[in-house]
């Protein structure tokens, strides 16, 4: 029994041990946080990639504030209470200066109230619940929100697509998905079109007919489907076997190659709405797709623009704070005025960026630019 | 003879307690720390109550992390949607405890609805019920938007602290290891060493499972109702099957069937995550050696199965610290 116990206290103290002896006062910290585990696993890889290039690219130029930025990065495993545990763990322990993350909403508001009540400013990537920044003055993000994309999806179907009726399909398990949906029915019925069906459906199933031939029974012009891309495209080819011609439309929940991987010609001339488009023409974009295709050989995903964003976003304010005060670069942060690879970034009042999105299509297997939508 | 014994667990919680509030105001242990111990915490309670399901009445669920959500939900509504309590105004403080409890007797309720009918069942098919049971309760979370659907139940006040924490995990202690020591107990023990042969001496053993089933059921939801209350947000996702599995891997590491090693493993392991967080962050940083931070769960589990080869029977096997035992009275 004595062994079991020495086991146990072996581990407790090595934990402590290891915490100790850390001198991280030559560099400026800062903190990233991102599912490198998890359902959300995919993400955070590429959410990582993109911190790690941003803080690279700045400690080639100099660092900030005369220091090399150190970047330390912990994995919350998509995961509220691991959230919270290296929230706290960052900014206590590490004493990062300012945090960058992380992607899910439910994480991150999980992690806001610590870094509120520690005054250490972060950025959220790709959290797209409005309530994240509700939380405080110190939380920001980098993406825009829920209403934002699935207005914009409404107005595009509306205006550019010319469509009358509209059916939206969901994962009733996903909150993100399901607010695009809800958004999106609101402003189309503003507009004047009228939602003949809204369906959710079960979280990880792969039979969608049931739900495809209720909402396509009133023949819709076109079907809003806010999933994630392995959905989509499985929804796809079930809607054209059910004789479903229009067009579908979705978020940015669809910005993966894998999806015409899977779908083939079942999502041709379909549309989404995303944070940047890649072959846009912008030094800043092209410089930043050729960087990230050179350094992890994969083109890069909205998560690693946004993340690269994020982290850019953040050590800008650090430079204009002039010092690494969480009050000093909070407000330096509120002033952000950057071009940044995914628009032009300013917060509004409830430190949200304004800055517009961009719709694509799906073309012969490729994801094509179509236009640009300002808020 | 039983007091003292009590006594010396009192004076080890009480001990602990000090220990831990002395370091935490001379700035040894740090907000991180004490995170880590409060989830800890949060742990023991949950994995002490698993324990009396699994290891003392000899059943297997799989979907404790249900009974935290049906404690987390229902504490959480009463305190942020029902009373919008503030955690400003000590007074609240109150309703909050109050809730925890509520939310226990919800939870405690829910495993009677789920085990009166299913305990019946044996073995396996208990466990496919009891895992049922845990989606269940995930997907009806997510279809009821009073609570938030899947966005979870957000804006919950922060009360549960370290102290609030301890109160709890200590009381449940006491209150599990009483039990299991009384006659009930000792049913229930009798229960999971032969089923057919207590049946057979008169013992009404479908009461006594779900008994053990229901006082499981109310500790994990108080469980879920600290948790809630720590982390300010309740989301549905997070009492899957995963989560609950997690649980059951602290009371098989820690020994089924002992209190002493369901505690243990809840602190080595909720520890263990961590330090392997930190030493692969130091074995890149300081040593140089190019690992990567998703490493730390592939230690993590070749640990545990090392942990299951070697002490097959936990940590503790099924030996209690003489702390938590009540010893009978001489003569």
């Amino acid at each position: 029994m004595k062994k079991s116990y020495l086991v146990a206290l072996a581990i407790v103290a090595g934990t402590a041990l290891s915490f100790m002896g850390c001198d991280k006062n030559k560099n400026v910290v800062v903190g990233g946080v991102a599912p490198l585990t998890g359902e959300a696993a995919t993400f955070g890889a590429s959410t990582k990639n993109g911190y790690d290039l941003a803080v690279a690219e700045w400690n080639a130029k100099g660092g900030v504030l005369g220091k090399q930025v150190q970047l330390v990065f912990a994995d919350d495993k998509g995961d509220p209470a691991e959230g919270a545990t290296v929230f706290t763990k960052l900014i206590e322990q590490d004493k990062a200066c300012a945090v960058l993350g992380t992607v899910m909403s439910k994480v991150s508001l999980a992690g806001a109230p610590i870094c509120q009540n520690a005054k250490i400013p972060m950025i959220a990537t790709a959290s797209t619940n409005p309530k994240v920044t509700g939380v405080g003055n110190y939380v920001f993000r980098a993406c825009f929100i829920d209403p934002f994309q699935g207005t914009v999806g409404a107005k595009f179907a509306f205006d550019d697509l010319k469509a009358k009726k509209a059916a939206c399909l969901f994962d009733v398990g996903n909150d993100y998905t399901k607010g695009l949906s809800e958004f999106f029915k609101a402003k189309f019925v503003a507009l004047g079109g009228e939602v003949v069906g809204f369906e959710g459906h079960a979280t990880g199933t792969s039979d969608f007919k049931a739900q495809l031939t209720k909402v396509l029974a009133s023949k819709p012009d076109v079907l809003y489907v806010s999933d994630y891309y392995a959905d989509v495209a499985i929804i796809a080819k079930q809607a054209r076997e059910l004789g479903f011609k229009g067009p579908l439309v979705g978020g940015d929940g669809w910005d993966s190659p894998k999806l015409t991987e899977i779908a083939g010609s079942a999502i041709e001339g379909c549309f989404f709405t995303n944070h940047y488009a890649k072959e846009d023409k912008s030094p800043i974009v092209q410089e930043f797709v050729k960087k990230y295709s050179e350094k992890y050989k994969a083109s890069p995903d909205a998560l690693a623009a946004l993340a690269y964003d994020a982290a850019n976003i953040m050590l800008d304010a650090i430079k204009r704070a002039g010092s690494t005060d969480g009050a000093a670069i909070q407000g330096a942060m509120a002033k952000t005025d950057l071009r940044v690879v995914t628009g032009q970034v300013k917060f509004d009042g409830e430190r949200n960026p304004v800055k517009s999105a961009v719709i694509i299509e799906i073309k012969g297997g490729q994801q094509v630019y179509k236009t640009t939508v300002a808020p | 003879m039983d007091k003292l014994k009590s006594l010396k667990l009192l004076m080890a919680g009480l001990i602990f307690y000090l220990i831990v509030q002395i370091l935490s105001a001379v700035g040894v242990l740090n907000g991180y720390f004490m995170v880590i111990i409060n989830r800890s915490l949060v742990f023991v309670i949950l994995a002490v109550s698993l324990n009396l399901i699994n290891g003392v009445t000899g059943q297997f669920s799989l979907g404790h992390m249900g009974f935290a959500a049906v404690g987390a939900y229902a504490s959480g509504s009463i305190t942020t949607l029902i009373f919008k309590l503030s955690p400003h105004h000590p007074q609240d403080a109150v309703v909050f405890l109050i809730a925890i409890i509520v939310g226990g007797f919800f939870a405690a309720l829910a495993g009677f609805l789920i085990g009166f009918p299913s305990l019946r069942l044996k073995g396996d098919y208990l466990a496919i019920v009891t895992l049922g049971f845990g989606e269940i309760i995930r997907t009806i979370l997510n279809n009821i938007p009073a609570v938030g659907g899947p966005r979870g139940l957000l804006g919950i006040p922060k009360f549960s602290n370290f102290t609030v924490i301890f109160l709890f995990t200590l009381g449940t202690i006491i209150l599990i290891r009483n039990l299991v020591q009384s006659s009930i107990g000792r049913t229930m023990i009798s229960i999971r060493e032969n089923e057919l042969a207590s049946e057979l001496v008169g013992v009404d053993t479908t009461k006594y499972k779900v008994l053990g089933f229901v006082v499981g059921a109310f500790f994990a939801g108080i469980g879920g109702g600290l948790l809630a209350h720590l982390l300010q947000i309740a989301h549905p996702t997070q009492y899957g099957f995963y989560a609950s599995a997690l649980i059951l891997i602290m009371v098989y590491v820690g020994g089924i069937g002992s209190l002493t090693g369901s505690i243990v493993a809840a602190f080595s392991l909720t520890f263990l995550t961590e330090g392997l967080r930190v030493g692969i962050d130091w074995l890149r940083d300081t040593v140089g050696i190019p690992i990567g931070t998703e490493w730390t769960m592939v230690i993590y589990a070749v640990l545990l199965i090392l942990i299951m080869l070697y002490k097959t029977e936990g940590l503790m096997g099924m030996r209690e610290s003489s702390i938590l035992v009540i010893k009978e009275k001489q003569g």
